[in-house]
């Protein structure tokens, strides 16, 4: 267990029952008064922030949370299958959890998937990755009207806008901290 | 950065012991290391030597020397606290405490007004504020003076005995009244605190459950508290056992009373003194937020 004495920026609690990420701390103490700890937490499910106040002699529960590395298997509505290929272990997240990260799952992808506890509550991608273009314009050779990019579709249903030169069936590498078109692959 | 604040903290230093100098206070050193400490409900030593602490302030040497004949006493000292740290509290800091046989808590008043127009006339810029959290404070324009009760009901629209009852009272003072003194533009005292508050002040005279305490605000931050003297030993011995009995309930050590102190109390004259932080004065000097930005090292460096 933490004590109160424990808190600061980093910590990982049990609040609720849901695991939360001190953001923010300050200890406050008003002349010969009873000290209080002010903490702002972001709880590390659906993102949302708390402020709560505690005086000493509070205790908290540390939240352990494990990354483990884990395959994409598949998406099923809005389900999606991940699985950790020492074990054979599989977890399944929610579309709302994932986020944009949906935008790059492609069956296969390596991700780091975060556990609390048997409960996956998010995953983390590599920076770079590669995805076929599956749908976009041809570019009018002696276009001048000045757009620099086009819309383009990749494999995964994900939409952005990529240079003109860019083909469909083309490799492109695309950085998942952006969601913006990074490069071609030179196949 | 650090060497500008650096430079600074001698500054303000500097100016701190001039000021005193200049208006005849003797500038004492008492030991830093004491058997005991004025046990209070919410300040923890540190202990050393088995039995013995580092001072949480240097109240109980400094009240001996009143005792003793001296009329104005002045010291900067190292003071330890337990478990304080945070962007206003590192657990070993640097303390301005005066005293002032013959004197009431109306005088460190008017002391602090003048000490801190001194400090920033020598250690500002052009500008002459003090400035927190981007809040510029002039010490020179009039200072506001507000009662305890006042400002929570002012500010709170709450009774400060009702907060005191529910044990809010800390609650209420950090997150309502302390924000709204941020929003005056000179220094702001409260005062008249709860009796229960003072361990170690008199009551008024006409009104038994106010002390004589005041806090100095500048722009929001807590600066000093200063109070008429309790000077009655029955009395002093009561109210440090009532601290150490709420100690014992909230599960803290049980603190040994300062007994050479009690012994000659009924020797002082009426008087008052006051404890100002002073790397909190040289945070509203160097328009710092945090204690960290104006001390050497923090703990965490070493």
């Amino acid at each position: 267990m933490y004590t109160v004495a424990d808190l600061k920026k980093g910590l990982k609690i049990i609040l609720d029952g849901d695991p939360y990420l001190v953001v923010a701390f300050d200890f406050v103490k008003p002349g010969k008064g009873q000290a209080l700890y002010r903490t702002k937490m972001r709880n590390m499910i659906n993102g949302s922030l708390l402020d709560r106040t505690y005086r000493s002699g509070e205790s908290f529960e540390p939240a352990s949370l494990e990354e483990r590395t884990m395959e994409y298997l598949y998406k099923e509505g809005n389900h999606y299958t991940f699985m950790d290929q020492q074990t054979y272990e599989q977890v399944v997240m929610e579309e709302e959890t994932l986020g944009d990260a949906k935008n790059y799952l492609l069956e296969n992808l390596k991700v780091e998937v975060m556990l609390f506890g048997e409960k996956a509550i998010g995953i983390s991608l590599p920076n770079f990755v590669n995805l076929r273009v599956t749908g976009t314009e041809q570019w009018a050779k002696g276009d001048t009207s000045g757009n620099d990019t086009k819309p383009a579709t990749v494999e995964t249903g994900y939409a952005l806008r990529v240079p003109p030169f860019i083909e469909e069936g083309e490799l492109i590498v695309i950085d998942t901290r952006t969601g913006e078109y990074s490069t071609r692959v030179k196949g | 950065m650090k060497i500008d604040a650096l430079w600074l903290r001698a500054n303000v230093i500097k100016a701190i012991r001039d000021f005193f100098w200049e208006r005849g206070f003797l500038e004492v050193e008492t030991p830093l290391l004491i058997p005991a400490n004025a046990p209070e409900e919410h300040i923890n030593p540190i202990s050393t030597l088995p039995s013995w602490q580092l001072q949480t302030s240097p109240e109980i040497c400094m009240k001996r020397l009143l005792c003793s004949g001296h009329q104005k006493l002045f010291q900067i000292s190292r003071c330890w606290r337990s478990d304080e740290r945070g962007s206003r509290h590192l657990s070993e800091f640097t303390m301005l405490e005066w005293y002032r046989a013959g004197s009431d808590y109306q005088n460190l008043m008017t002391d602090c007004e003048e000490l801190l127009q001194y400090v920033a006339a020598v250690c500002l810029s052009d500008s002459r504020c003090f400035v927190y959290n981007s809040v510029r404070v002039n010490p020179f324009a009039p200072w506001k003076r507000i009662s305890v009760q006042d400002a929570f009901l002012r500010f709170g629209q709450v009774d400060v005995w009702d907060c005191l009852r529910k044990g809010i009272y800390e609650e209420i003072l950090t997150a309502v009244v302390e924000p709204a003194l941020a929003g005056f533009d000179s220094p702001v005292i409260l005062m008249d605190y709860p009796a229960e508050l003072a361990s170690l002040a008199r009551t008024k005279p006409e009104n038994v459950e106010l002390a004589e305490r005041f806090e100095l605000y500048v722009g929001g931050l807590e600066l000093a508290n200063g109070f008429s003297e309790l000077n009655d030993p029955v009395e002093q011995r009561r109210r440090f056992e009532e601290a150490n009995c709420s100690r014992r309930s909230a599960g803290h050590a049980v603190l040994p009373l300062p007994e050479p102190f009690l012994n000659t109390l009924a020797t002082m004259p009426a008087s008052a003194g006051i404890a100002l932080g002073v790397d909190r004065l040289v945070m509203l000097t160097a328009g710092a937020n945090s204690i960290d930005e104006v001390v050497a090292f923090t703990p965490e460096e070493l």
